[in-house]
């Protein structure tokens, strides 16, 4: 078996299962924000009183945290699928398509940066 | 024509060209949920942004309020809830067909469909909570 040293959990199943609890995970979350919102429309004492909850506080980074994984894995998914020399060849010509290793690299890596970047400024717009 | 290496077996009969296969709703629906997601990942830092304003002073929280009625304001946030909601309502999809529900060709047909009309009713009502 090749052990990719790129996705999330080292194997595919480990994937698969991470992405579909961090997947309940958000859909959770964003029905609470959905309800809080659109059901009661909280003024600003409101809000910032609910962000100040260590529950909601919590439940919140749970979310971050599980916006970094699950983006992880999905981008990886669609550039691994993607971002190949087969794929890149066939609709860009073998020029693009030689340096497929090193596109899906520079994406990844960017993905990965962007990604981690998230996860600070939501520990910060919680904690900051 | 161009021509590509392919180093595996060269005689097996390939054509990963999806461009070129009249492809059945699931996998427009599949499709769809991959292209939402990478869209969300620009969605999220306007969502993170949002969030970020909306704590920062009680001046920014009403600078949001007041800023989310213009049409242009609305209409971003219509569309990322929209992505969300799409991407949120085929990841149920996927939930529901590991439980076993679903799983012939016939049922991976409805669901698709069911996908595409429970988020279509949804970001209508979304569409209406925000106008």
């Amino acid at each position: 078996m090749v052990t990719s040293v790129t996705n999330l959990g080292r194997s595919g199943l480990s994937d698969w299962l991470i992405q579909r609890v961090t997947g309940v995970i958000l859909l959770a979350y964003f029905i609470f924000i959905a309800v809080v919102v659109f059901g009661c429309g909280p003024d600003y004492a409101e809000w910032k009183a609910l962000f100040s909850n260590a529950c909601v506080r919590i439940f919140s980074l749970a979310a971050i945290l599980s916006i970094g994984m699950h983006a992880w894995i999905g981008l990886w998914s669609v550039s691994t699928d993607y971002l190949t020399r087969y794929t890149l060849t066939l609709k860009l010509g073998p020029a693009v398509g030689d340096k497929a290793n090193m596109l899906r690299w520079l994406f990844q890596a960017a993905s990965a940066v962007c990604l981690f970047t998230y996860v600070v400024w939501g520990i910060q717009i919680l904690w900051g | 024509m161009t021509s590509v290496i392919i180093t595996v077996n060269d005689k097996r009969p390939v054509n990963l060209d999806i461009g070129s296969i009249d492809l059945p709703i699931t996998a427009h629906a599949s499709i769809l949920h991959r292209v939402t997601g990478v869209l969300l990942v620009a969605g999220v830092a306007l969502l993170l942004w949002l969030l970020d304003a909306s704590l920062a002073s009680e001046e920014s929280f009403n600078a949001i309020a007041s800023a989310s009625d213009s049409f242009f304001c609305k209409l971003a946030l219509w569309g990322v809830l929209s992505i969300l909601i799409y991407h949120s309502v085929a990841g149920v999809k996927h939930l529901l067909m590991d439980l076993g529900v679903g799983e012939t060709l016939e049922g991976g047909v409805l669901g698709a469909k069911l996908v595409f009309l429970v988020s279509a009713v949804l970001i209508v009502l979304v569409g209406a909570f925000i106008w």
